[in-house]
């Protein structure tokens, strides 16, 4: 996988790799027994310094979620995708039948995100971002 | 657990005077081995004086320099050092071959790994054959860090290298030298009047304003040691340890140095080192 840093986001840079990690877990992009770049591999492509993965990889450690093997590099341990249900997927039509009539209403990306955002935080009752 | 490492470059005291103007005045610093250290300032604060003190190009006016373990004024640049300078001066009418070849030819006397070199260059898909006043600005730039690191050195100077480079050339050769750091362990110094190119690739920093040390040492420490907060305009401030203060209409926000007690009415957050450096710039633009 490649990592992208935001320089400007205010997020910890060894956050942004964190979450990355985490979220490609989410996404099934990476499975139980994938291996993680080398450490020397992300600091080639992002330019940050190298205790800085490791600092992130430590933390994915402490979760639990990746295992370093000496000598080998650092695996995935378990995954963070929930099993698709029923109900997933008829979610997921609903919600593709509602961006639809979103888009024929003339909302573009940005008004379609604000929108759902307003909408989950008053479900959710969670305004500010994890972390 | 600093105190046991030997530092690869110690300054004591270090002056260099050109005519009537201190470039550099009584820095004394230790830079601990395996850091890839940021020498940062404004222009004129002394950086490449500083850089070529520690290649023994200059010879200092007052103090002491050493460069894992020798006089650089004395013996020059010990074989373990490795520097580029900032307009990275290499042949332009000759091809890329020809200059990886005068390169080992130059260096005859350390420990000269031409495969590495050939191995950069590759890896920065540069021809042999091609003409070195025929490259970019970045392709310049990796064919001199694949020569200064042919040197395998245990300490690399840098001067701006990253002026003049693209971003997308500025992330290569970053990218190839925090890697190249990565493997060997080697320590790295370099410097540049642009901080936000260094910020997330540095866990060292030294800081110099007006031909002085301002601030140095491991950038997380640093972090750790300073305190910022921010509270409303008409609450006060002790005075004690404030590095500097800005005021707008509402709000004062101020970085401390220390532990201590948050004023009431303050905010405590982790400063960014951004926050750090602009608050000891305009401390020493305060006094100035």
């Amino acid at each position: 996988m490649e990592f992208r840093i935001e320089r400007r986001s205010g997020v910890p840079t060894y956050l942004q790799i964190v979450r990355q990690v985490e979220q490609a877990l989410r996404l099934g992009t990476l499975l139980p027994g994938d291996r993680l770049p080398t450490a020397k591999a992300v600091v080639a492509q992002t330019a940050v310094n190298v205790n800085t993965v490791l600092k992130a990889y430590r933390e994915l450690e402490r979760a639990g979620l990746v295992e370093p093997r000496p000598g080998l590099g650092t695996f995935v341990l378990q995954s963070l995708a929930r099993p698709e249900s029923e109900d997933d997927a008829r979610l997921r039509s609903e919600l593709e039948q509602w961006m639809e009539r979103a888009a024929r209403a003339g909302m573009d990306e940005e008004d379609v995100d604000a929108l759902f955002a307003d909408v989950r935080d008053t479900h959710y009752r969670r305004g500010t971002v994890r972390g | 657990m600093v105190e046991t490492e030997r530092a690869v470059l110690r300054l004591d005291g270090v002056g260099k005077q050109f005519r009537a103007r201190w470039a550099l005045r009584d820095c004394s610093l230790e830079l601990p081995p395996g850091r890839v250290c940021a020498l940062v300032g404004p222009n004129g604060a002394g950086k490449t004086t500083l850089l070529t003190l520690a290649t023994g190009l200059r010879r200092p006016s007052s103090g002491r320099i050493d460069v894992l373990g020798h006089d650089p004024a004395r013996t020059g640049m010990p074989t373990g050092a490795s520097f580029v300078a900032q307009h990275k001066p290499l042949y332009r009418s000759f091809r890329v071959v020809e200059m990886l070849r005068a390169a080992a030819a130059l260096n005859v006397t350390g420990q000269w790994d031409g495969a590495y070199t050939a191995r950069l260059v590759d890896q920065a898909g540069i021809g042999l054959q091609e003409r070195v006043r025929e490259l970019s600005a970045g392709q310049r730039a990796r064919i001199a860090l694949a020569i200064a690191l042919g040197r395998r050195p245990s300490l690399l100077l840098l001067d701006e290298p990253l002026a003049e480079l693209d971003p997308l050339a500025r992330r290569q050769v970053l990218g190839t030298l925090l890697a190249e750091a990565a493997e060997t362990g080697m320590t790295v110094l370099m410097s540049s009047h642009v901080l936000a190119d260094l910020e997330d690739a540095c866990d060292h920093l030294v800081l110099l304003r007006h031909g002085r040390v301002r601030l140095a040492g491991d950038i997380d420490a640093l972090l750790d040691t300073h305190r910022r907060l921010s509270g409303r305009a008409r609450d006060t401030l002790p005075r004690t340890a404030v590095v500097h203060t800005s005021t707008t209409a509402r709000q004062t926000t101020a970085l401390v140095r220390g532990p201590g007690d948050t004023p009431t009415g303050f905010q405590v957050d982790r400063p960014s080192l951004e926050d750090v450096v602009l608050a000891y710039l305009q401390e020493a633009e305060d006094a100035a």
